[in-house]
Formats: structure tokens, sequence, C-alpha cells
């Protein structure tokens, strides 16, 4: 039971609103020293799993690209393109960008959207030019944090479909040691169903959303 | 064999160069704070295998104070003013587009066509890293075809990088760090120990009561852990395999299919899904911190709803 006492630490200090990095050092001692690891030992094991994930953070060398595009005006296009487009409401586009990054991931191409290479140069200014001109600043960040998740939401319901993602294999994996023998076809072909209810759901909200914006901005 | 290695140097210098624009940023009153933070990390990046465990820690303690026990900073002076934006993406118009679509053709080309290459006896690419080693490959063409587009000097990269980095500061790190703890809440057994509350606590007497235990218990323990692959051999150990599968007859497939995308409902709700949760923010510059969980819940929650339906209709029809 002391072994949780990391978990304990991690939402504790979450909730509190202190700096996440020394709650997670926080919870990692916490966590080391209720195993019974001594205070070096514990350094020297979160040193270790830090270095082996340092490909979690080598994805960052997307930004200089992205940098490079905003200084050229990139964000103020798309903004000037969703303009140009008569038809085009906030609901199309978002729920546009729902479909396309839920079928995009379906066939296994994840990594060809995500947060830094699309939601912040191109979707995010993309919906505040589609909401409309009287946009406040509060319906702006509320835009903008829906269309990071839309990107999540289309992402986590549409990867699973793909037979070589990870999660797919990992569980291919863990139930074979467990004795149960499957193909990695018969886990994702299950993914369709919640797929679907998750477009339904979110694009439910997303229209709702848009709604509510258009009566805002009297657009 | 093109392995990571190559893409953690390319990684260590930029950060390095980070580091040095920030100690010359006059504008950033907190500079010497910045440039340490992003000096360790090009260290980490150039030379953590050489540091050894006990150095690693150290540094991470180091990256870990530096940014959490007083704040990093932000410089005032960079950044092009939006009339120059402006007037630069009138004079490009559609041709802003061309080098943000080279990054996911890379990374389409990388994973799909380069991966099956083979240099002699070895893949040209290390398989398991192909997509990283992709986009880095994407990045780098990318910039090579705005440089070619819109002329900026050789310095705006690394400058508009430093920006948009320090606009993401702490948060940067957090996912790596969580990462990180994850390996350490492993090695204690974190994970056991939450399945055996799970199955203790509650009464698995009909196929629906087990259905919402494991459903729920994805959720939660992903919540917990900051992602669901942590949560899955857990649960379904001590959940899905004894009680929906072997007891109730239910098929494992749909059973475990649905359960991790009940997962994946819980990794929308929590903070600790830094990567998708909490970096956004700062990217998107928006004043909650919890803006997007916010944004995430009313589709989450009745997602888990449907999620357990579906198992509890579809897992246990009479199989053949």
């Amino acid at each position: 039971m002391l072994i949780l006492l990391g978990v304990a630490v991690v939402v504790a200090g979450f909730a509190a609103g202190l700096n996440p990095l020394l709650v997670v050092v926080a919870s990692a001692f916490a966590t080391g020293l209720a195993a019974g690891l001594s205070p070096v030992e514990v350094l020297e094991a979160f040193g270790k799993a830090f270095n082996d994930n340092r490909y979690v953070s080598a994805a960052w060398l997307i930004l200089p690209v992205i940098g490079m595009l905003e200084r050229a005006g990139l964000q103020e296009r798309a903004r000037d393109l969703i303009r140009g487009f008569r038809g085009m409401t906030f609901g199309r586009l978002m729920i546009g960008y729902l479909l396309l990054r839920q079928l995009t991931s379906a066939l296994g191409l994840t990594s060809i959207a995500g947060q830094t290479q699309t939601v912040r140069p191109l979707l995010a200014p993309m919906a505040e030019a589609a909401a409309g001109e009287g946009l406040g600043e509060d319906d702006r960040q509320r835009v903008r944090a829906l269309s990071a998740a839309t990107d999540n939401i289309g992402l986590f319901f549409g990867e699973d479909i793909f037979m070589a993602i990870g999660s797919i294999l990992l569980m291919v994996g863990f139930l074979d040691q467990s004795g149960v023998r499957l193909e990695p076809l018969d886990l994702s072909r299950w993914a369709i169903p919640s797929a679907i209810a998750a477009f339904a759901i979110h694009g439910a909200r997303i229209v709702i959303f848009g709604r509510r914006l258009s009566r805002r901005t009297g657009t | 064999m093109i392995k990571l290695g190559v893409v953690y140097g390319l990684a260590g210098l930029v950060f390095a160069a980070y580091a040095i624009l920030s100690i010359r940023d006059q504008t950033n009153p907190r500079r010497g704070r910045n440039a340490l933070f992003w000096g360790l990390l090009a260290a980490s990046f150039l030379a953590g295998d050489r540091f050894g465990d006990l150095g690693n820690g150290i540094l991470v303690l180091i990256l870990a104070v530096t940014a959490g026990v007083g704040r990093l900073g932000q410089g005032t002076g960079c950044g092009a003013a939006l009339a120059d934006r402006k007037t630069s993406a009138l004079r490009f118009g559609n041709r802003l587009f061309i080098p943000a679509l080279v990054i996911p053709l890379v990374v389409l080309f990388g994973t799909l066509v380069v991966k099956t290459w083979s240099l002699g006896p070895e893949p040209l690419l290390d398989p398991k890293q192909a997509t990283l080693i992709s986009l880095a490959a994407g990045a780098l063409l990318a910039a090579g075809a705005a440089f070619a587009l819109f002329r900026q000097p050789l310095i705006t990269p690394l400058q508009e990088g430093r920006r948009l980095m320090d606009l993401v500061g702490w948060a940067a790190l957090l996912p790596q760090m969580l990462a990180a703890l994850g390996a350490l809440f492993a090695l204690a057994g974190v994970g056991r120990v939450v399945g055996d509350l799970v199955t203790t606590w509650f009464p698995m007497n009909t196929p629906a009561m087990a259905v919402v235990v494991y459903c729920l218990g994805m959720a939660l323990f992903t919540m917990v852990m900051g992602n669901a692959f942590a949560a899955f051999p857990v649960m379904t150990a001590g959940v899905a395999l004894p009680f929906l599968v072997h007891r109730f007859g239910g098929d494992p497939a749909i059973v475990c299919a649905i359960g991790m995308l009940s997962g994946f409902c819980g990794t929308l709700m929590t903070p600790l899904a830094a990567n998708f949760n909490v970096v956004p923010t700062a990217l998107l510059e928006l004043k909650d911190r919890f803006a997007v969980i916010r944004a995430q819940i009313p589709t989450a929650l009745p997602l888990l709803l449907i999620n357990m339906v579906l198992m509890y209709v579809f897992a246990f029809r009479p199989h053949g």
C-alpha cells in the first residue's frame, strides 16, 4: 500500500498547482523510497529511465521549421484561406479535421499531424477565422482548446483501427504470454464501433459549440 | 544503419544553440536560467550515455529545480510583428503550405518506403525508430524548402525555434519526465498493488459488473499512470482474463480492444498525458492549464459509457 504514496504525491501535486517537474521528481522519490531503495538508488533508476526516454523530447526538433513558417506568415495565410471559402463554417472545418484525423490514423498515418505541426500553425488559426470576426478572448481560448481536443480525439479513436500500431501490438504480445492467441486484425476491427461513437459524440459537441459561438459573435 | 543517435546529436546541437541564444538575449530577465535549462538538455542529448545513471539522475534533478523553483523567462525582442507577417503572407500566398506539407510526406515516405530499404544485410533505418528518424528528416527537408522559397537568414530557424521553445518552457520536458516516472512505478510494482486493490474491493458476480469494473478501472488507472499502455496489462490480468473471459466466457478480442479504448477515454482526462493535454495549452498560449482536458471530458465520459455498452452487448454473444 505504501507503494501508492508516489501516486498520491502526483495527484496532490498536480491538484495543488505545483510545478509538475518537481511533482514528478517528488513522486519518484516517494515511490522509490517506499519500495525500499536508497535515495542514491532512486536517483540512479530515475536518471537511467530519463536517459532511455530521450526520444520523447527529440520530437521537438520540429519546432525550428514551424517557427520559420510562422515568421513567413503561415498562420495569417491559413486564416485568409479559410475566410476565402464562402461556405466554411467552424463546424464544417472542425468536423472535417476530426474525420481526416481519424481516417489517416486508421491507416497508420498517426505522425502526419499533431499539436505542434498542425494544430498550432494551421488548425487553431483556421478555426478562429472560421468562427468569425467578433470572437472575444474567452471564446478564442475555447476555440483553441477545442482544436487541440479534436486532434487528440481523432488520433486516439482512429489509431487502434490500424493493425500495426503500438497499442495493438502490446495487446497481442501480452495476451500471447497469457495463453490467448489473437491476430492483430481480431483486435483492430473491434476498435471501429468506438471510433464511430467518438465521431458522433465529438461531432455533435462541435456542432453545438459552433451554434452557440455564432450566436455570440452574431454571424 | 541510421539509428536514433543521429537524431539525438542533431537535437543536442539545436538545444545547445537555444542555450547560446538565450544567454545573449538581453530582453529576457531570466536569461541565465533559460540558458542553463536548455544547455543541460543539450548535454543530455549529446553525451547522456556517458554520464552514467547517477550522473543522469543529478542532471534531471538540476533540470527540475532550474525550471521548478523560480521560473523560466521569455524574451520580448524576438518574433516578427503582425504587420510584417501579414505582408509576408500576402506575398507568398499558398506557397507557405508547401514546406508544411513536406513534413507529413517525408514521414509517410520514410515509414512506408525507406523503412524497407536495406544497406547490405542491415536495414537503412533502425526499424523501431523509423518514425522519429523520418520526422527529423522531414523537419530538415521542410527547413530546406522554406529557405529556398522564403530566403530567410540562416539563423531564423534557430531563433524562431527558441522563441517557440521558450513559449512551451518546462512543459517541453514533462512528457519525458513522466515516461521516466512510469519506469520507476513499474520497478516498484505500483501496477500490481492497484490491480490487487481493484479485484479485492469490487464484487464481480455478473458480466455487467465485471464490464463496469474493467472499463472504469482502465480509465481511472490510465488517468493515474498517464497512459493506457501501463494500465492494460494490470487490469487485463487482474479483471478481464480471470472474470470476463474465463468465468463469463467473453470474447477476448472484443473485451481487450474495447478495454484499451476505455483507457484512451482516461487519457483524455489526465494532466499526466502531458504531450496531449498539457503541452498544447502552452503551445496555444491558453491561460488555463486544464483547458484542453476541460474541452475533452464531455466527449470522454459518454464515450466511456458507450464502450461499456458495446463490450457488454458484443462480447457475450453466443459464439459461432
